[in-house]
């Protein structure tokens, strides 16, 4: 059970046969994760190193728990700043952690292609936990494998990722995975938040939310980021609400189920109302836990999935 | 490479293929240089001095660059007034205009001077474009007419555009008085903003900030308006769309003064080239479309675009091994720009040898006002020797250039220059 790259630097490219592997891999863990003592032993001896150049919560963590669920050594390192400063290049700050003897480094970056260049001077494997716009496909792997449980098959399936499209690595990943397991992707914003030619990458593009719902089977709601209001990308959080926003009345109008879905955090009253998060016909708990599974699975397949994943190994 | 500086006091290029369109030449015969002057073309039988065995060869009218970053003074690390030259005579060219967007900027006559001094001495000859505002910061006009009488060629706040309407047109105005044109750097910044790429498909693909067509048409028609209100003398640099070869077509047609260049790197790659995220297709403009690119192709086929120029950008390893966002913009271009349209444009028959001459030998010097240098027995000898038919392998450990930075490396490339002579000086490159 191996993986075709030896990197995970995004979904574009993979496979359906890796793709499915890893979910199939993640089923397992998400059973590991429901023991008693949550932990096995396949990482153990392995150095993990996080290297976050951006704020995030619930990325990091998730991957500390994996690694921590599988037994690997991990360090942090999280600098937050301006790309362009000038101080030590990323280069050298990568090449100096792996001087230090690691096997992994998991990295989120504002640029995006930073992982890749990283690839190209490290001897580690690289898991990318998100560059800047491009892509964040442990993300879209945990949205897909939330989705395999509500659906069974993603073949089919019509998702509609509403929002900020233009500045999401969680659209990209998504629009790619999803197309290559056989989903139908749409997309739905404001149209100065939507790449001109997005429709090259083989999504839909709905001009409004009700069109949009009418034909979705999930709706992967992103979180709208206050910043591009004052780049005059949208004119308020309040008109962002009343055009695009996923409401009780708009989901009781469209009078079927719409599973509901959101990387986090979200904002509550805009993106998504609040009866909607907490409601039935959200996932997003899911996706939480389904992200430790997914990204566990990433780094034992990557480590060259050698040791057995069934049976009393795992015991600990 | 130590490249070898020759003084001619004679020499013979012996039954090579003389091209020069401006005087309708084309045959096979020698050219025989005394000093720094064409004595006669025609055979020469007995002749005991140096010969160049030019069978096969091609001898044309010394090549131009107009747009070259030379870097000195103030990053004399990527590249320096005499690396740059050695650089260009490695390429083919005889002489090269440099932009004044050093560290300081070239604004001012004793920055001319500066230039002029440090290339006295070489083949290549060197023409400053000075700054169009005092620290290309977009407010006081320089001293042009000072410049001038220094050596300066023409102006340009190249790296940026002149930043408004009405500052274009008392720089027009003033630098047409003085006969010198005005040279722009077409980007509205208000839409290229942070962008690193050219907007379309793959920067949709690769999530990157982006660089809409739009950012360089909107200052090209901006500038053509202005050039025909003032009949100023405008040049357009580095054009790399589809939309700025449509209005500088449709402005040329009712007679307006302006010209364009494009560089080789339009011509060769597209934005397809930054898949994958290497920093050396990274450049400004940015690699554009296949249509875009389809359309520089027949501007220059039909007079709209006049001039190739290499747009030749030294940067620093360590400002390219780093992440796409955070990379320099810019390539050199002054040691592989003959090869990729040899290769590219003239082999394929899209474009003719005498049409190569024309962008990259003569409209140069028209456009910046420039004594020309024609092929005929009395004149200077300036020349370019082509072979057409050498193919080879770039490799930028070879080059003269102290920067390396170019997405060309390992390209097979077929055509080659193979020496330069200009000021009484020969080299020869193997």
């Amino acid at each position: 059970m191996q993986l075709k790259s030896r990197h995970l630097l995004g979904l574009e490219g993979v496979c359906q046969e890796d793709i499915t592997l890893i979910l199939d891999t993640a089923e397992s863990f998400k059973k590991v994760l429901d023991r008693p003592i949550p932990k096995v032993p396949t990482l153990r001896g392995k150095t993990v190193a996080n290297l976050f150049f951006e704020p995030s919560t619930r990325t990091r963590f998730s991957f500390e728990l994996a690694e921590k669920r599988l037994s690997a050594d991990s360090v942090n390192f999280s600098k937050v700043g301006s790309s362009v400063a000038k101080g030590e290049t990323l280069k050298d700050t990568a090449r100096n952690i792996e001087a230090m003897k690691i096997n992994f480094v998991v990295m989120r970056h504002s640029a995006p292609g930073a992982p890749h260049f990283l690839s190209q001077c490290l001897d580690s494997v690289v898991i990318n936990a998100g560059d800047g716009a491009h892509e964040h496909p442990t993300q879209a792997l945990l949205d897909m494998m939330t989705l395999r449980n509500c659906f069974q098959s993603l073949k089919g399936l019509k998702v509609v990722i509403v929002g900020d499209i233009e500045h999401s690595r969680v659209a990209r990943s998504n629009i790619y995975g999803l197309l290559t397991m056989g989903a139908n992707v749409g997309v739905c914003g404001p149209a100065t938040l939507i790449p001109r030619e997005i429709k090259a990458l083989g999504v839909t593009v709905y001009p409004g939310i009700e069109e949009a719902m009418k034909e979705a089977d999930v709706l992967n709601v992103l979180r709208i980021q206050l910043e591009r209001q004052k780049e005059a990308l949208f004119p308020s959080l309040r008109e962002y609400r009343n055009l695009f926003g996923i409401t009780r009345e708009r989901l009781d109008r469209v009078n079927r189920r719409i599973t509901i879905m959101h990387p986090g955090p979200i904002n509550r009253g805009v993106e998504l109302d609040s009866d909607v998060a907490d409601g039935d016909y959200s996932v997003i708990l899911s996706q939480v836990t389904n992200g430790v599974a997914v990204r566990m699975a990433v780094l034992y397949l990557l480590d060259g999935g050698r040791q057995k994943l069934e049976g009393d190994d795992h015991g600990n | 490479m130590a490249i070898k500086i020759e003084q001619v006091k004679s020499v013979l290029l012996k039954n090579a293929r003389v091209v020069d369109p401006q005087v309708k030449l084309d045959q096979i015969t020698d050219i025989l240089i005394e000093k720094d002057i064409i004595r006669k073309i025609g055979p020469v039988r007995e002749f005991k001095g140096k010969t160049v065995d030019c069978k096969n060869k091609i001898v044309i009218p010394g090549m131009m660059d107009m747009h070259v970053h030379l870097r000195e003074p103030g990053e004399e690390h990527k590249e320096t007034v005499i690396t740059g030259c050695h650089a260009a005579a490695a390429g083919g060219f005889t002489e090269l205009a440099c932009m004044p967007n050093t560290k300081p900027p070239i604004d001012c006559r004793s920055d001319v001077e500066f230039i002029k001094e440090r290339a006295e001495n070489h083949l290549v000859n060197v023409h400053p474009i000075a700054a169009v505002t005092i620290g290309q910061a977009g407010e006081q006009l320089t001293e042009m007419g000072d410049m001038i009488e220094a050596g300066a060629a023409g102006f340009s706040d190249d790296g940026k555009p002149v930043l408004t309407a009405a500052l274009m047109r008392r720089a027009l105005e003033y630098a047409t008085m003085l006969g010198k044109p005005v040279i722009d750097h077409c980007e509205d910044l208000s839409l290229s903003e942070s962008g690193v790429m050219h907007e379309g498909k793959i920067s949709a693909v690769l999530g990157m900030p982006s660089i809409p067509s739009i950012a360089e048409e909107i200052i090209v028609a901006r500038d053509l308006l202005i050039a025909e209100y003032t009949e100023g003398l405008l040049h357009l640099a580095h054009i790399s769309t589809a939309g700025a070869v449509r209005l500088i077509r449709e402005a040329k047609s009712r007679g307006v003064r302006v010209t364009a260049e494009t560089c080789p790197h339009y011509l060769v790659l597209t934005d397809e080239a930054v898949r994958g995220f290497n920093t050396l297709t990274k450049m400004n403009p940015p690699l554009r479309s296949e249509n875009d690119q389809k359309m520089l192709i027949r501007g220059l086929k039909d007079g709209t675009i006049d001039t190739i120029a290499t747009d030749h950008a030294p940067h620093a390893i360590e400002d390219k091994e780093c992440e796409f966002q955070v990379a320099a913009f810019g390539i050199i271009g002054l040691e592989t720009a003959f090869g990729l349209i040899w290769t590219h444009l003239v082999e394929k028959k899209l474009l003719t040898l005498e049409e190569l001459i024309l962008k990259m030998s003569v409209h140069p010097r028209q456009i910046l006002q420039l004594p020309e240098n024609k092929i005929e027995s009395g004149a200077p000898a300036n020349l370019t020797l082509v072979d057409p038919d050498i193919m080879w392998t770039v490799d930028n450990t070879a080059f003269e250039s102290k920067s390396k930075n170019m997405p060309f490396q390992d390209w097979k490339l077929k055509g080659k220059t193979f020496g330069v002579i200009n000021r009484g000086k020969m080299i020869l490159t193997v």
